[in-house]
């Protein structure tokens, strides 16, 4: 059912599940390494593989990563809590279970504000708690290279074990036709608050951080939320937005036909938008926890909290404000920034020696049109801030125009060395040698009479042919304004 | 009146992939019905002011430093696997056809 009319008819309520694997060196009950891209198995030892006798350890440094995300989040900490394990018969995990936590999470009851369409929207935080990874399999045979119809599956076990949080919001209801941009304001904000704690480097490609997205619809007028959909695992924040539509979409038509919602988990898919069924959830989701015997219970010291609470680096929403007021821009001009994910870039390269008006220029103006171009984000652009603090500084020490700047750029992003490499390289010094500016002049003077002698007769808005011809000819590397003044002076006209 | 019924112990049996006939559910069902009476009687002995533990050492906060430890090597690791291709773990078919 197309969207406009699901949203006459229903009304969803979210709810969002993100998994963030912590930037901790070690995993969180072992000594492995947790560094991505390893070979096959080579970061494992007894206690992740599980082999018997072996005995997990806490890893510190994902307690308090897991706490100083909980109270970023506003969430209070438990003052006693213990893992518990979550068994299960599934390869990715090879104890049975998985160390997670059930009814005692290091942090809970917590909120982030979100602004959509110049609206602040709080979205309550459930819990925050802390778990270990599953191992990554691939499954081999059968049509898809999906689990269903595999012949086998093939198991690494180098990511099992890393610490992983997850955050869990409250249902959310409310958010009407915004359901979609909602979910992915959260995502977004999430995702900065994260990444300015520094405890993840939330690689959502390397699926550092990703989302399970819940949905439901009720009918307007109704109170009563219907049964909810849970997909799994998307892994970037326009999908997550997406899949929102998608879902919607997808109960509307079966809720308008008379039929009702099956309550499972449910894969989304790039190429089309939508989901389609995965493991049903109705067939007994009972993973009999209990409190994991081999951990000895977690009991934060509230001196301990407050210290971190009191060390928490300056929030993503206070921080854009304060960066608002510094650059002095619009609310409009803020807000494109945020969702081009360029306020860093703009940060940094201002950090670098950059005006902020020209440090945004840049980043939301070229180089958005060459990410643009090649369907990538601003920040895997191959360039860095201070190559772009580098241009700006040379534009205005009057050594490149901006047209030259734009050059300059475009072998940066070639791969053709630092910004001075590339106006060596490539000549694009502006013209300031006055006896060559003035050999170009004479030339585009001799070659437009015309031109020049409408000049000469007081009408002075023609002189900017002449100025076009001289930058032509000199391939854009002449200053444009000072070619203006000589050429007015060669004519004798003043202004 | 039993503690744990029949249908409790072929819900366990399922959950944990075991297969078990007829007559050897109503066998285990009896056996674990006395397990569960045994472990009751613990509770008849704690008094209101004991609470319930789920440890046998008082101490929390037992943690190690975030350092990088020497683990196994991928042939070490794999040295006990049934089935090894590519370096990884091989498993039979996890899931079957989609229903």
């Amino acid at each position: 059912m197309p969207y406009d009319e699901a949203l006459e008819r229903f009304e969803p309520v979210l709810g969002l599940e993100t998994h963030v694997e912590l930037g901790t060196a070690s995993k969180m009950f072992c000594g492995c390494p947790t560094t991505f891209g390893a070979p096959p198995n080579t970061h494992v030892c007894p206690v992740c593989l599980a082999l018997p006798g072996s005995l997990p350890t806490t890893n510190a440094a994902a307690i308090e990563s897991t706490i100083r995300i909980g109270l970023a989040l506003n969430c209070s900490i438990a003052e006693w809590c213990r893992f518990a394990r979550k068994n299960y018969f599934y390869p990715d995990m090879p104890k049975n279970y998985q160390i997670s936590q059930y009814d005692e999470p290091l942090c809970f009851d917590g909120y982030l504000d979100v602004e959509v369409d110049g609206k602040t929207v709080r979205i309550e935080i459930e819990r925050v708690h802390l778990e270990e990874d599953t191992g990554k399999s691939t499954h081999v045979g059968g049509a898809t290279g999906r689990i269903h119809g595999a012949d086998y599956s093939i198991v690494d076990y180098n990511r099992a074990g890393i610490p992983l949080v997850e955050i869990v919001t409250k249902p959310i209801p409310g958010t009407d036709r915004l359901a979609p941009e909602v979910a992915r304001a959260y995502g977004t904000e999430l995702r900065e608050l994260v990444r300015g704690l520094g405890v993840s480097d939330v690689r959502m490609e390397e699926g550092s951080m990703r989302f399970d997205v819940n949905v439901s619809l009720m009918p307007r007028g109704s109170s009563e939320w219907g049964t909810r959909t849970e997909t799994k695992n998307v892994n970037s924040l326009r999908s997550v937005e997406r899949s929102v539509r998608g879902e919607i979409e997808r109960q509307a038509a079966i809720l308008a036909d008379g039929g009702r919602i099956i309550q499972e988990t449910r894969h989304f898919h790039e190429n089309t938008g939508t989901t389609t069924s995965g493991r049903s959830k109705e067939e007994a989701q009972d993973y009999r926890y209990f409190p994991e015997p081999d951990l000895v219970p977690i009991a934060p010291d509230p001196a301990w909290v407050a210290e971190l609470k009191a060390a928490l680096p300056e929030l993503p929403g206070v921080r854009r404000k304060r960066l608002q007021q510094e650059w002095g821009v619009s609310d409009l001009d803020m807000t494109s920034m945020y969702n081009a994910d360029a306020i860093v870039l703009v940060e940094a390269t201002v950090a670098a020696g950059a005006p902020p008006a020209d440090a945004r220029k840049w980043w939301m103006g070229e180089l958005a049109r060459r990410a643009n171009e090649a369907g990538l984000p601003l920040s895997a652009l191959r360039i860095t801030p201070d190559q772009i603090a580098r241009v700006c500084a040379m534009v205005a020490g009057g050594a490149l125009n901006d047209k030259l700047a734009r050059q300059v750029l475009e072998g940066v992003l070639n791969g053709e060395g630092s910004p001075d490499e590339v106006v060596a390289a490539r000549g694009l010094q502006i013209v300031n040698d006055e006896g060559e500016l003035m050999e170009i002049i004479d030339q585009v003077l001799a070659g437009n009479a015309d031109a020049a002698d409408k000049v000469r007769s007081g009408k002075v808005a023609a002189v900017g042919a002449l100025v076009g011809g001289v930058m032509k000819a000199s391939r854009g590397k002449a200053d444009a304004g000072r070619a203006r003044e000589l050429i007015l002076e060669r004519l004798g006209v003043s202004e | 009146m039993s503690a744990i019924t029949r249908d409790e112990v072929a819900h366990l049996a399922r959950l944990s992939r075991l297969a078990l006939a007829d007559e050897e559910l109503d066998h285990f069902a009896a056996q674990l019905d006395v397990i569960i009476g045994a472990v009751a009687r613990v509770a008849e002995v704690a008094a209101d002011d004991i609470p319930p533990s789920s440890h046998a050492l008082p101490l929390t906060n037992v943690y190690r430093p975030d350092e990088v430890r020497p683990g196994l090597t991928p042939e070490q690791a794999l040295s006990g696997a049934p089935a090894v291709e590519d370096d990884r773990f091989r498993v039979p078919r996890i899931l079957g056809e989609e229903a």
